[in-house]
């Protein structure tokens, strides 16, 4: 396959960044989107140009690494991460437009690389369990029903990739944050701080700058992992019902 | 030594409200659903303008006694006006803030353009916008008459003849009444989700009831300035 592609090219956050159009040769159809990236890059190593700086880790579709949006969509037309987006989703001759996440809680760092430790601040603010640590305890234990331990599941299923806001029209992170509290709400480990965590972890989000949630379902239609949109009614019922909580108090 | 106090008192219920963008949305979704119930009774009470002039001049002047006698001649329209204003007020303030964020939150747009969600949420904002100066059109025109030329107090059936009976008075009407619809359409929906109730399995009948509100208060409203220039109503 011979392909052109344009990609967004910038040199750190603060620089300002621009389309680069590209030709690449010789990609074979089973290669994945993030291989084509390489041979793009080898070619630029070879010709003593910068390679595109881009994030990537397991290529197993699993870490959440890879963050691009491909002929504006998130993670581009397959509904996968980019490691397992493969070259037969496109024809020979295409043109394709390469471009970072865009929300203002996450910055470009480079080129097609986003900085999203605002996740990690949202999940710093309630994204755990509070146990003392020690052998792990009996799992006999604590009973968990059935559909309880697929809804955590369902929602344990986030990989934090950010594709929910890249996708958002407001760069909003409902999406993620509700994942992550619905996973843990849920179950019986999760009910002790089932209040604060989704006040602090919404709070959080509103503090990094994410927009409001206008409902556009965006961001469940991009999601990689299938998180479903009703998440964010389950998470705003939770709000709802933790602050009534917490104004008895 | 000292025992340890209490230090981490969350800020109040009001506070946290309207400090978070989930909050913010539950101003918006409530204030809706007050505008949407309001809508339904005022469609009805327009319907009456089918059953002619009588008819609508007297539900016109009940609305001034309604209550009575407990509540004295117009304390309950002025309830009505004071809590709709409210709710008018809260939820353009909410949706003007709210979009500020959300606007920042997105600042640099994609290269690669394409449409993105329904017809109607995408024009939520204009949409809102529309209906926002319509309300206060509609104010000058049918309630004080200050826009409204041959304007006759008390007489409701003949003003709102006389309005429809100028084009710019129908345009004006059916752009606003189709906005009101697509705002509907979306809005019921979201405030749905925004409070909680929505989860998959309702969804279908959720997105059944906001589009037949929609369509419905819509096709009232407009069959008023129809039946104006069919003549059904004259």
């Amino acid at each position: 396959m011979r392909l052109t592609l344009r990609v967004w090219r910038q040199k750190n956050t603060d620089a300002p960044g621009a389309m680069a159009t590209y030709e690449v040769d010789g990609i074979s159809k089973d290669m994945s989107f993030l291989e084509m990236l390489d041979t793009l890059n080898e070619k630029l190593i070879l010709e003593g140009e910068d390679p595109v700086a881009f994030d990537h880790d397991c290529r197993e579709g699993i870490c959440g690494a890879c963050s691009m949006v491909i002929n504006g969509d998130a993670h581009g037309p397959e509904r996968t991460t980019t490691c397992q987006l493969h070259m037969r989703s496109f024809a020979d001759g295409d043109t394709i437009d390469v471009e970072p996440w865009r929300a203002t809680a996450f910055p470009v760092v480079r080129d097609l690389v986003v900085d999203r430790s605002a996740f990690d601040r949202i999940i710093g603010a309630g994204g755990y369990i509070s146990v003392p640590t020690g052998a792990a305890p009996e799992a006999h234990a604590t009973p968990v029903p059935k559909a309880d331990a697929d809804y955590a599941f369902e929602h344990a299923e986030c990989i934090g990739c950010g594709a929910c806001v890249a996708a958002c029209p407001n760069g909003s992170a409902m999406l993620f944050t509700s994942a992550k509290i619905n996973h843990l709400n849920v179950l019986p480990q999760g009910a002790p701080e089932r209040e604060s965590r989704v006040l602090d972890m919404v709070a959080t989000m509103d503090a990094e700058g994410f927009g409001g949630c206008t409902l556009t379902g965006e961001c469940a239609t991009a999601c990689p992992k299938g998180i479903p949109l009703p998440s964010i009614a389950a998470m705003n019922k939770e709000w709802l019902r933790a602050t009534r909580k917490a104004g008895k108090r | 030594m000292a025992l340890a106090t209490r230090t981490d008192r969350r800020p109040s219920i009001a506070r946290t409200f309207w400090g978070s963008t989930v909050g913010k949305k539950t101003v918006m979704a409530a204030t809706g659903l007050i505008m949407i119930a309001y809508l339904a009774v005022h469609a009805l009470g327009n319907a009456k303008i089918f059953f002619g002039a009588g008819d609508f001049n007297d539900y016109g002047h009940w609305l001034r006694v309604m209550g009575a006698p407990v509540l004295h001649r117009e304390w309950g329209l002025w309830t009505a006006r004071v809590v709709l204003s409210a709710s008018v007020i809260l939820h353009g303030v909410s949706a003007y803030q709210l979009s500020r964020r959300d606007l920042k939150a997105r600042a640099t747009a994609y290269v690669h353009k394409r449409r993105r969600a329904s017809y109607a949420t995408r024009t939520m904002r204009w949409g809102g916008i529309i209906l926002a100066l319509f309300i206060v059109w509609h104010i000058l025109d049918l309630t004080t008459g200050t826009v409204h030329p041959g304007f006759q107090e008390g007489h409701p059936y003949q003003n709102v003849v006389d309005t429809f009976s100028t084009w710019y008075g129908n345009v004006i009407y059916i752009v606003a009444m189709l906005a009101l619809g697509l705002h509907i359409r979306h809005g019921f929906w979201s405030a749905a989700q925004t409070l909680g109730v929505g989860n998959a399995t309702r969804d279908r009948v959720l997105k059944a009831v906001a589009n037949v509100l929609a369509v419905l208060l819509t096709a009232t409203f407009i069959s008023v300035p129809v039946g104006v220039m069919t003549g059904v109503v004259s």
